[in-house]
């Protein structure tokens, strides 16, 4: 008897391999965790971008308070899709943004700014990818939510939707006000 | 689109590798590969650039597909082997510059998968399937040779087709020992 | 017009393929000779169908039929002739039209050419084939109609990929198909054994012909999409174990196995449920490469056609082909009754441990394939499966591989003599150390170097092991050369077949282990005048100068290779290449090959602040690659020398039988049925 069950080991194996099939469809294999979930923010040495104030050159200017921190370029086509979401976040006041554009050159960023609309407090620029490597992230846009601390509590990978913001973000970061 | 990788091409190149769609389409994601270390990154100490070569080849693009950062033509590829080669200046050594990666990006960013409980299962693997496949075979030898008695032979109408059909000089694996329609019946 | 025929024409297939895949079945279960024969018009109406949908698909293409949205994608009225046609399946849609094409060949050539084949075998082996173009024709009907319009027709199309556009990647996927449909035909007569409960010699001649034909399609096609990766991609290299890879060297894997435990079915009449097994694996791994590549469930370098509603309908597909196969294998299998018994150390042996081994292989590269997803799934994290971790676990399973492989054929049916088999390989091992020694001595004598000169060791160790069990067959020097003379041509050619994939093989791993210990490249900025020295030869560039293509524009550089002594071999002009439509760069290395050792120069971008004239340029040393491209050619060649011998024909019986009687009489040896025999 135990030999007859041999026979149903194949279907056995590939029922198992099909099971994980299903779960692999549902998944985005390019989508990567951040392994930088509460750790410190990794020190970093930026220049801010010229004529334009506040800075944001260092760590130290991301703590005290909750804030966000987006990382967006003006190459960056989901960026602009997000634009809005941000502008009406800083509207409401809740959360100072940040932001670091990336792989981009200081005017074009600029300008982009000009165009579409300036939502952010400090803002500092790499030309290069350094800084995204630094933070570990894979593209634009990204945004953490950073503790009083310094701690990185989430992110986001991909735009902010209003959706987003209201189910996922603005808890967090009221949790993490009172905290 | 919902998350841009930092480089117009990038986003041009996968829509064209979907419209392209054939397998071994390779390395689009990227552009058009053809060598991706340029000279003006290179070390000036071979020595050093060799460690540089050696440690990139091992590290995956991470906005790339299946890629190491040695083979890439995406920017980030190309940001991450100049950070590669600045650690190396800075007196990292091999695994510390890895460990700088994989501070970042997690296990993902490497090619050669730590040895470690959640890839057990990978590294333990293909000898687990072997030693299975080895057992599988001696069972089969002790089988064999304890075995029942040989199959029925054929009936001399089937014999008759087999020799019809193979028919030559040959008499195929030798009429007495072939089975005949299974003994069970149940057919 | 045209292109709703070739609509209409699918749909009509659909409902060919449904008679097909029902009559015959139930006619066979009733013993009804007349349904059962209704497979064979079908298999002929299944293929005329699906031929005017290819030829109404193809005619878009021709003519530039941008209305229709799989030409507007991939097409462009500039492109060459050849690209128009290849770009036919140079597409998701397309290329699963031609899936289909090649499935209906196939049929065809069972329902015409299967003349010996029981009508029972025969109907229900053609009704699980139309059941797979059943599912295949679904698929394409809902989910990726090639016929698609739209309106208003674009003035242009999209172009083809650049990359796409070489001689060498448009046959490669034609290859792979056929070699992939190919395995179907092994697995409809697996399951059309397990609904008879019947597997014997018999049944294993008349599935080897088509496993093996299926073989050298998929030999070929690796082959060909590793060459045009060398050439074309411009960094030297020929293998990067990417999944799309993977996906189709899984396959190859355990069709080797099968192709070997179904010469133990054919001869001693066992391992039959195993080879069943084989067969409804073989191309279940075939469908299942289908699945990782065009479900995006996988990151892959070779970015596809990716639709998560695509990937859903295959995943259904798969599940209902290989869950229903493997019930019935489970329920039916344990009924076969194995026949032959052989000692460990045999022939059946070493093919035994052959499939242990090649079936680990396959196992193991499917499991680096999936591993990122398992891990993802179980929420392990995300990890990367990349060439380090399939080196390190392959590698190791090759060795005994090979070593075994030269033994294998020295051995006798049933119980062999290995001891034996080793001295009479006496001069193997003497070539085999030899080539060691002398390999690492010249190259230099470090540590690092022993497990090169091994690997060449061990491909000495197959070459020359397989010339040894040749010249014993013919009795070389035992007898008189005219004697021998005779027995060579009086061999089957299948036993040539064997000699020559082995010898490939042997090839194969001498130029794998040859290019990757040995391989180097220089990367630098040169001026003209300037010379890189690399490998002992001496690379002078003279300079750039920009040329235009039919559709590109290129920068070409004229280079002028030396060898040590200052002889020049060869001038070398690579360029890299602007494309309009789509715009990509692409590069065209220029190799210069001596048959032995590839140099391979390529030309990157201008870097006028090194000086006026200056760019980027890159050498690559590449020893032994060309053994790579000999070893898959000899492979196929082996198989299609064994695909004409006599015994594995498959048409004509009746010229067959007459041949072979004149054969048997003119006292030609089978060399492996004698043995059998013993």
């Amino acid at each position: 008897m135990t030999r007859k069950l041999v026979y149903f080991l194949p279907l056995l194996v590939v029922a198992v391999l099909l099971g994980f099939f299903i779960v692999g469809l549902q998944r985005d294999p390019r989508e990567l965790p951040s392994v930088l979930l509460d750790q410190p923010v990794p020190e970093f040495a930026l220049p801010g971008l010229p004529g334009r104030e506040p800075p944001l050159t260092e760590k130290a200017d991301l703590q005290g308070e909750v804030v966000l921190l987006n990382f967006f370029g003006s190459w960056c086509a989901a960026c602009l899709q997000e634009h809005p979401v941000l502008q009406r976040i800083q509207d409401e006041g809740l959360v100072p943004v940040h932001g670091i554009a990336f792989k981009d050159q200081p005017d074009d960023t600029l300008r982009w700014l000009k165009r579409h609309g300036d939502p952010y407090d400090r803002i500092g620029y790499d030309t290069t990818n350094r800084i995204a490597i630094e933070f570990g992230i894979t593209g634009a846009p990204e945004t953490f939510v950073i503790d009083k601390a310094g701690v990185i509590r989430h992110k986001q990978i991909g735009p902010i939707t209003d959706r987003i913001w209201a189910e996922t973000l603005r808890p967090l970061i009221e949790d993490l006000n009172e905290g | 689109m919902t998350h841009s990788a930092p480089r117009h091409r990038i986003a041009r190149a996968s829509r064209l590798a979907r419209a392209a769609g054939i397998l071994l389409a390779a390395l689009l994601a990227a552009g058009a590969p053809a060598g991706a270390v340029e000279p003006n990154e290179m070390l000036d100490d071979p020595a050093l650039e060799a460690r540089a070569r050696e440690v990139s080849k091992g590290l995956r693009c991470v906005v790339c597909q299946n890629e190491s950062i040695d083979e890439s033509n995406a920017e980030m590829a190309r940001d991450m082997r100049v950070l590669v080669r600045d650690r190396i200046l800075a007196g990292d050594s091999n695994a510390e510059v890895e460990q700088y990666l994989v501070d970042r990006y997690g296990d993902y960013v490497l090619l050669k998968p730590p040895f470690k409980p959640t890839t057990y299962v990978l590294w333990f693997g293909p000898a687990l399937i072997l030693l299975g496949g080895a057992v599988a075979a001696v069972a089969y030898y002790r089988r064999k040779a304890t075995g029942p008695a040989g199959p029925a032979p054929l009936s001399p109408d089937e014999e008759a087709r087999l020799h019809a059909l193979i028919g030559d000089d040959e008499a195929g694996p030798g009429a007495g020992t072939r089975t005949g329609r299974d003994q069970g019946g149940s057919a | 017009m045209i292109p709703e025929i070739g609509h209409f024409a699918l749909v009509l297939g659909l409902f060919v393929a449904l008679v097909q895949s029902v009559v015959p079945l139930v006619g066979a279960q009733r013993g009804n000779l007349a349904m059962m024969e209704v497979a064979r018009p079908a298999s002929v109406a299944l293929f005329l169908t699906i031929g005017v949908a290819f030829v109404a698909l193809t005619h878009s293409f021709l003519v530039s039929d941008f209305s229709v949205s799989n030409v507007y994608m991939n097409s462009h009225t500039d492109k060459p002739l050849l690209y128009k046609i290849t770009g036919v399946w140079g597409n998701h849609e397309g290329s699963l039209l031609l899936w289909i094409l090649i499935l209906a060949v196939f049929s065809l050539a069972v329902a015409v050419f299967g003349r010996n084949l029981p009508p029972m075998l025969r109907a229900r082996a053609l009704a699980v084939q139309a059941m797979i173009t059943v599912g295949f024709l679904l698929f394409i009907l809902f989910t990726s109609n090639p016929f698609e319009r739209i309106d208003p027709a674009p003035l242009n199309g999209r172009g083809l990929n650049p990359l796409l556009q070489d001689p060498g990647l448009a046959f490669h996927p034609p290859m792979l198909y056929m070699g992939y449909v190919g395995f179907s035909m092994a697995f409809s007569f697996a399951i059309a054994a397990l609904i008879e409960g019947r597997v014997d010699a018999a049944w294993a001649r008349w599935v080897r012909p088509w496993t093996l034909l299926a073989w050298i399609f998929l030999t070929l096609g690796i082959a060909l999409g590793s060459w045009w990766a060398y050439y074309e991609l411009g960094w030297g290299g020929w293998w990067y174990w990417d999944p799309v890879e993977n996906a189709s060297f899984i396959p190859w894997l355990s069709g080797t196995a099968l192709l070997h435990s179904a010469i133990v079915v054919e001869k001693r009449d066992t391992l039959k449920s195993w080879t069943i097994l084989l067969a409804i694996i073989t191309f279940s791994l075939s469908l299942l490469g289908t699945f990782l590549v065009r479900s995006g469930v996988l990151t892959s370098v070779h970015a596809f056609a990716t639709d998560p509603t695509r990937g859903v309908f295959i995943l259904l597909l798969l599940a209902v082909a290989v869950v229903g196969s493997l019930s019935l294998y489970a329920w039916r299998a344990p009924q076969l009754k194995g026949g032959g018994v052989f000692a460990p150390v045999s022939r059946e042996g070493t093919l035994l441990l052959n499939n242990v081994l090649l079936s680990t292989a396959a196992a193991t590269v499917l499991l680096g394939t999936l591993y990122p997803l398992f891990a993802d799934a179980l929420n392990l994290g995300k990890v990367s499966v990349g060439p380090p971790f399939f080196n390190a676990v392959f590698v190791p399973l090759m060795i005994p591989m090979i070593v075994v492989m030269a033994l294998g054929p020295m051995l006798a049916w049933k119980r062999g003599d290995a001891l034996g088999a080793a001295k009479r390989l006496w001069l193997a091992l003497v070539a085999a150390a030899a080539v060691f020694a002398a390999t690492y001595v010249v190259a230099g004598g470090a540590w690092t170097d022993v497990g090169a000169a091994f690997g060449m060791g061990l491909g000495a160790w197959l070459l020359v092991a397989t010339g040894v069990e040749w010249a014993e067959r013919v009795q070389l020097f035992r007898t008189s050369p005219a004697n021998s003379l005779k027995r060579a041509v009086g061999l089957p050619r299948a036993a040539y077949g064997m000699s020559l994939a082995h010898a490939g093989t042997a090839l194969l791993v001498m130029g794998i282990v040859g290019n990757t210990a040995w391989k180097a490249e220089s990367i630098q900025v040169m001026a003209p005048g300037d010379v890189v020295e690399i490998g002992g030869h001496s690379y002078l560039f003279e300079g750039a100068e920009t040329v235009d293509g039919p559709n590109y524009a290129a920068s070409r550089g004229h280079f002028i290779l030396r060898d040590e002594d200052g002889t020049a071999l060869a001038r070398l002009d690579p360029e890299k290449r602007q494309y309009t439509s789509p715009p990509q760069t692409t590069t065209e290395a220029a190799i210069h090959s001596d048959g032995i050792t590839d140099y391979y120069a390529v030309i990157g971008d201008p870097s006028p602040d090194q000086g006026p004239g200056a760019y980027v340029t890159r050498f690559y040393h590449e020893p032994f690659v060309p053994l790579l491209w000999y070893g898959a050619l000899l492979m196929g060649l082996g198989g299609v020398v064994s695909l004409t011998d006599r015994r594995h024909r498959v048409g004509a019986p009746t010229r067959a039988r007459a041949r072979g009687a004149a054969a048997s009489a003119g006292g030609a040896v089978a060399p492996t049925g004698a043995s059998a025999r013993v």
